[in-house]
């Protein structure tokens, strides 16, 4: 009975893993497949990856994604590390409603936030003149960037001890030095983890990048979802899988990261004690 | 020894309209060891923190040296604060943590070298028997072992005053005897002055040239330990400091004292005749003796063995009092007591007559002054944000 029902869970376990990752493993098979057919295996190759960085509309979008996705991850790590510690400082009565409102966009539907961003900034357009573009998207990306960053830099100024900042000042620094060598060192680990989340959170992003990047500039997850629509090419598969195995690996070195802090300060607790 | 460094006049420190120190005047000579004793919430961290500069009064004045210095932050004041729990930067080592305050470019000040540095903080680190410990990772040290990195990180910027908030606080009984001693013997061989926190009348006594006890914001009384112990000069002080019996008494005449409708001799005087007064009668100061030689007789409720005496609980017409013996009576036993002249301290009547010294609910008393380690932190000061 016991051994019944524990080889049920078992194939429970099974099925969900194989629903979760079986189009994945789908999609990375095919990008090695030699012929075009998306349901016969013909053969290995690498032929779909090296056309991938000969194809002009790839590596331009390519270059896109990754200049967007490197400044919009830089600017929301600083805004929001500001942001995070403006929130700190604040008494508890404003702090929480607030902080709520600031996560509002990591909840948002994306395409709500798209399109309402979309709007914004075409308005904003024929007020200011600008199109939309480059700017935008970077705007965009920065936006929802900016929450991710507080609620990862958040809990490392919950855990500062604010007698080390007064300790600072005591021993001759001012407020910005005290900043600077007391508060940045301690919330770097939380810095860093908010920095490459944004990153990826660009990196992964179609819908908002697709309502706020004009019909100019174009996102690698923008060429794929093209490159869909006109003709069928096993590049995109080659494409998605270098993009899924990079999110897969930033994803696991955050995740690494967060488990070595939280072990550090677990040990670190215990010797207080 | 006897010159003035610093000085609080008339302040007064409010936050969100709570009075937390109420118009404090106090004077603090160079090279002393000068410890603010009171209970939780007294203002005794407040008053550090305004010397500190790490809070500027509502109103009233500081000075340093002469000089007025409500305003001057913290980094620019020649004072140095070791911190409650320490508050070392975990993400430095050691030596880093002791040269943290060396190595920030003092206004006005020149920078040091390398090599002077390296001097000043093995020297320090040397002091505070530390030496051999600078690579160690601070979080990986003890108690005690941190807490003395926190002496030598405030230490080694040379400042004419160190101010201690509950530095011994988190650490155990034994080391906290041994730091005792440790803090005296740096105090005397630093020759600058100390300002120390506690909640700890033994520590207060053990340590101090000075004892400042706080109460509700204000002071109740400042002396020597000898002083504040023998001649408290409200039923505050005598509870707080050592376990004091307080009755109430009339004074009949200098070196007269009326109690339970007997009269004793004591060494007081300057009161008006037959005025109201509160009796201390220090636990030690009480001997026992036959019924017919006692000049109060009671019955024996309580006794306790303490190691080197027994605490005895008599019953005197329904006012119980703790005595200190090493002799043994009995639970029941009906006992004589005696107290000679210099052991009854008697003081004016203030608000705090009729709160203290009665030991009618003796195990619970106890419980309160075994539990006396733990005491909860003053909420609305950890709660204000950082000021630049």
């Amino acid at each position: 009975m016991r051994k019944k029902r524990r080889f049920s869970s078992r194939l429970f376990m099974g099925l969900i893993f194989v629903f979760l990752y079986a189009p994945i493993a789908l999609l990375i098979i095919f990008s090695f497949n030699s012929s075009k057919s998306r349901t016969v295996w013909s053969g290995f190759t690498l032929e779909w990856y090296r056309q991938l960085f000969h194809d002009s509309t790839i590596m331009s979008s390519l270059t896109t994604t990754l200049s967007v996705s490197v400044l919009a991850a830089v600017i929301a790590t600083v805004a929001g590390t500001f942001a995070a510690i403006g929130f700190y400082n604040m008494r508890r009565r404003w702090q929480n409603p607030l902080l709520a409102v600031s996560n509002i966009p990591v909840i948002n539907a994306d395409i709500v936030t798209g399109v309402s961003l979309c709007l914004l900034f075409v308005s904003l357009g024929s007020l200011l003149k600008f199109d939309l573009g480059f700017g935008t998207l970077l705007i965009a990306h920065v936006t929802f960037n900016i929450p991710y960053v507080i609620l990862s830099v958040m809990p490392k100024l919950r855990q500062l001890d604010r007698n080390l900042v007064d300790a600072a000042q005591d021993l001759g620094c001012t407020w910005m030095q005290a900043f600077y060598k007391v508060i940045i060192p301690e919330i770097l680990p939380g810095i860093i983890n908010g920095m490459m989340i944004a990153f990826t959170m660009s990196i992964d992003d179609f819908v908002i990048s697709y309502f706020t990047a004009g019909s100019k500039v174009q996102t690698l997850s923008m060429t794929i979802y093209a490159m869909t629509r006109k003709r069928i090419s096993p590049k995109i598969n080659a494409v998605s899988t270098l993009l899924f195995v990079f999110v897969l690996t930033m994803l696991l070195i955050i995740n690494i990261r967060e488990a070595r802090q939280e072990k550090q300060l677990r040990l670190k607790n215990r010797t207080i004690k | 020894m006897s010159k003035e460094l610093i000085r609080l006049s008339q302040c007064t420190m409010a936050f969100d309209g709570e009075v937390v120190l109420n118009s404090i005047d106090l004077v603090i000579n160079d090279k002393e060891f000068l410890t603010l004793l009171g209970p939780s919430g007294c203002g005794k961290t407040t008053t550090l923190r305004i010397i500190g500069g790490f809070a500027t009064p509502t109103s009233g004045d500081v000075f340093f040296d002469g000089v007025r210095i409500n305003d001057l932050p913290p980094y620019k004041r020649t004072v140095n604060t070791v911190f409650q729990k320490y508050a070392l930067f975990p993400h430095l080592n050691v030596f880093e943590n002791v040269a943290f305050g060396l190595r920030i470019n003092r206004h006005g000040g020149k920078k040091l070298s390398k090599a002077e540095i390296t001097q000043r903080v093995m020297e320090m680190l040397e002091i505070v028997s530390l030496k051999g410990f600078e690579n160690r990772d601070v979080t990986s040290l003890s108690g005690g072992q941190q807490q003395r990195v926190a002496i030598a990180r405030a230490l080694v910027n040379r400042p004419k005053v160190l101010l201690l908030d509950e530095p011994l606080g988190a650490l155990d009984m034994r080391l906290r005897k041994d730091m005792q001693n440790e803090l005296k013997r740096i105090h005397e061989a630093m020759g600058i002055t100390f300002i120390y926190v506690t909640h700890d009348q033994e520590e207060a006594l053990a340590m101090s040239d000075t004892v400042v006890v706080m109460d509700g914001g204000v002071i109740q009384q400042i002396g020597t330990p000898e002083a504040i112990y023998n001649e408290p000069v409200n039923a505050f002080v005598a509870d707080f400091i050592g376990e004091s019996n307080i009755v109430d008494g009339i004074m009949i005449a200098d070196g007269v004292v009326e109690i339970f409708g007997r009269r004793f001799k004591c060494l007081d005087g300057g009161f008006a005749p037959n005025e109201p007064v509160d009796v201390v009668i220090r636990p030690e100061d009480v001997d026992i003796v036959d019924v017919k030689d006692g000049m109060l007789t009671g019955t024996v409720t309580n006794i306790t063995f303490k190691g080197v005496h027994y605490d005895v609980i008599v019953d005197f017409k329904g006012f119980k009092w703790l005595i200190q013996t090493t002799d043994f009576c009995p639970v029941n036993s009906y006992i004589g007591i005696k107290i000679d002249p210099d052991g009854i301290h008697i003081m004016k009547k203030s608000a705090y007559s009729g709160m203290f010294g009665d030991y009618s609910s003796y195990s619970a008393e106890y419980d309160e002054i075994g539990d006396a380690d733990y005491e909860p932190e003053e909420p609305d000061i950890e709660e204000a944000p950082y000021e630049a």
